[in-house]
């Protein structure tokens, strides 16, 4: 870059810039460090491993990773066929500018972008009410599936147009029918794809806390079966912030568990990202 | 795959029910956002046809259990705290990108980089546990109550932050490097570069970046209902207490029945209205820039 400073502007504009730089840095290491600080104390294997007492002020959150965990399962097993289906049409069964292909990739822009309490007010509408699901685990993980959907079909994709087009053409070449092709040559090349969309579906659910309050619901036991109700780890530290007084040492404690989760994906996603595509380049 | 439009291969039964199955779940893919939006306008059609579309909006407030259904107070209450900010958050994301691009040292790049996305991933409810314990009683000494529209616009600039930071970060990466050998080769300062030739080549891409963040601004509901006071008022100044349309859906819908009910999927309908309109106009955005 040129070092050279013309005027006085130069100077200025880099002052600020630098200003702003540690400006953010600054910000945001006082709310992660704060959260962090306050909520490591109270992180133990008997917080993890016990169950919530006195409306949580007390005891663990084992119950609550547990339900997290249920929802998380459901929303995948549910998500990953449909995503998976869809990836693959959108990559390798239509052209970019297809009006039908067209259309679901604005339709899933749109629903990337839903407000997740819209997905929670359609949940609670269809799953727990016109489907007679109740609160429950599944009404809540089916409502995480539809919001992580388009994550989930948008890094697949990614993941199928990344294989280079000579394995299309030797598969052609070969005479192979599309479904031996897709088996054995695509699904394996564009995995790494598939991955990083399910870690990073798996975070945004994780994070997720308006969509469930009214389909997985607050109840915070141990969940008996997958139509109980059962609390997420994120709407936990909600209810003890805003509805429990004296609940904020454990609404911290259960905060830095969630951001350790979602650090673990975020690493695991950048790992698999990096890792395995530059690795499959190589043998390309 | 390779794909033949006039099939004179004659694929076995299995390649044709292969793609048969495919086109099927991108299809459910994208009928997903339909089914949405048809079950929130049958939820909230009776609203509309009681109630009277216009008493939304001329009712004399908004007090459903005695039947006025006025949203317009929450709906200054989501604008206010989106328009303060996506103006706070617009320069200081695209300076974060600038700084990241053009003047940071080149071994400071990467972790600051990592550290936005690890913070556009935190989930918002923990930005409101901070924004609660922290900020509020923080405000509260400043100027009470301490729930406030400022406490909003707060933890909501830090929220969008770092979504606009990212967008602005990748425009600017497609910037083509002929534009900046250019501008060196004119000698001109690294600021001029800045302003008059890489914004200008990036504007596409920063404000799909802005739309964006205003769509997460107006979706927002955890944190804005742990900082804002929840009371249904316009908010005459920063310290005053008010209350989203986001929030007002999470804490009625626990006990609203029949009209006040279908008055809340109505509000819920606005908000995807309005994230609809938004995710075409970046479409339009996209589409102009790739064909200009």
């Amino acid at each position: 870059m040129h070092k050279s400073f013309g005027s006085n502007t130069d100077w200025v504009a880099c002052l600020l810039m630098w200003g702003i730089g540690s400006v953010i840095l600054g910000i945001f290491s006082l709310v992660v460090g704060d959260v962090v600080w306050h909520g490591l104390a109270g992180v133990s294997w008997e917080f993890l491993s016990t169950a919530p007492r006195d409306a949580g002020r007390a005891g663990g959150i084992i119950p609550i990773l547990i339900s997290t965990g249920l929802l998380l399962s459901i929303c995948l097993v549910v998500a990953i066929p449909i995503g998976l289906g869809a990836a693959i049409f959108l990559a390798e069964c239509t052209s970019e500018h297809h009006a039908f292909g067209r259309v679901v990739r604005i339709s899933l822009d749109v629903l990337t972008a839903v407000p997740s309490i819209v997905f929670g007010l359609f949940g609670y509408a269809f799953f727990s009410h016109m489907l007679g699901m109740g609160f429950s685990l599944v009404s809540g993980g089916l409502t995480l599936a539809c919001m992580v959907l388009p994550i989930l079909i948008r890094a697949t994709e990614e993941g199928f147009r990344t294989v280079p087009n000579e394995y299309r053409l030797g598969a052609a070449a070969l005479g192979l029918s599309r479904m031996t092709t897709l088996m054995t040559l695509l699904l394996p090349a564009a995995m790494p794809g598939l991955m990083v969309g399910v870690i990073l579906g798996t975070g945004r659910a994780m994070a997720e806390t308006a969509a469930l309050i009214y389909t997985s619901g607050y109840v915070d036991r141990m969940p008996e079966s997958l139509m109980d109700s059962g609390r997420a780890l994120s709407l936990h530290i909600f209810d003890l912030s805003m509805n429990v007084p004296g609940g904020n040492a454990n609404a911290y404690a259960s905060a830095v568990v969630l951001i350790g989760l979602l650090l673990v994906m975020n690493t695991l996603a950048s790992w698999v990202a990096g890792h395995w595509l530059k690795r499959r380049m190589f043998w390309a | 795959m390779i794909l033949l439009p006039n099939i004179t291969l004659s694929p076995s039964r299995v390649d044709q029910l292969l793609v048969w199955i495919l086109q099927g779940l991108a299809a459910f893919a994208g009928i997903l956002v339909l089914l949405i939006v048809g079950f929130l306008m049958l939820e909230a059609f009776p609203a509309v046809r009681q109630i009277g579309f216009l008493s939304f909006f001329s009712d004399a407030s908004w007090h459903p259990v005695e039947g006025f259904y006025n949203v317009m107070a929450m709906v200054w209450g989501s604008l206010l705290a989106m328009l303060g900010a996506v103006l706070l958050a617009t320069p200081l994301g695209i300076c974060s990108a600038v700084f990241c691009h053009f003047y940071a040292p080149t071994w400071f790049v990467e972790p600051y980089r990592k550290l936005i996305e690890l913070l556009a991933g935190i989930p918002s409810v923990v930005y409101g546990l901070w924004g609660l314990v922290v900020l509020v009683p923080l405000i509260g000494q400043l100027h009470p109550p301490g729930p406030s529209l400022l406490a909003g616009i707060s933890i909501l600039t830090i929220m969008i932050l770092p979504t606009i930071a990212l967008m602005a970060d990748a425009s600017l990466a497609k910037v083509p490097s002929v534009y900046l050998r250019g501008a060196i080769a004119l000698g001109l300062s690294r600021w001029t570069t800045i302003r008059c030739i890489i914004i200008p080549a990036a504007t596409s891409g920063l404000s799909t970046g802005i739309i964006l963040g205003i769509g997460r601004a107006i979706g927002e509901t955890m944190a804005m209902l742990m900082v804002c006071g929840n009371v249904v008022q316009v908010p005459t100044n920063l310290f005053d207490p008010m209350r989203t349309l986001t929030a007002n859906i999470a804490l009625e819908m626990a006990y609203a029945v029949e009209d006040h009910r279908a008055a809340l999927f109505f509000t819920g309908f606005l908000l995807l209205g309005v994230v609809i309109v938004m995710v075409l106009a970046v479409d339009y955005i996209k589409q102009r820039h790739t064909y200009a």
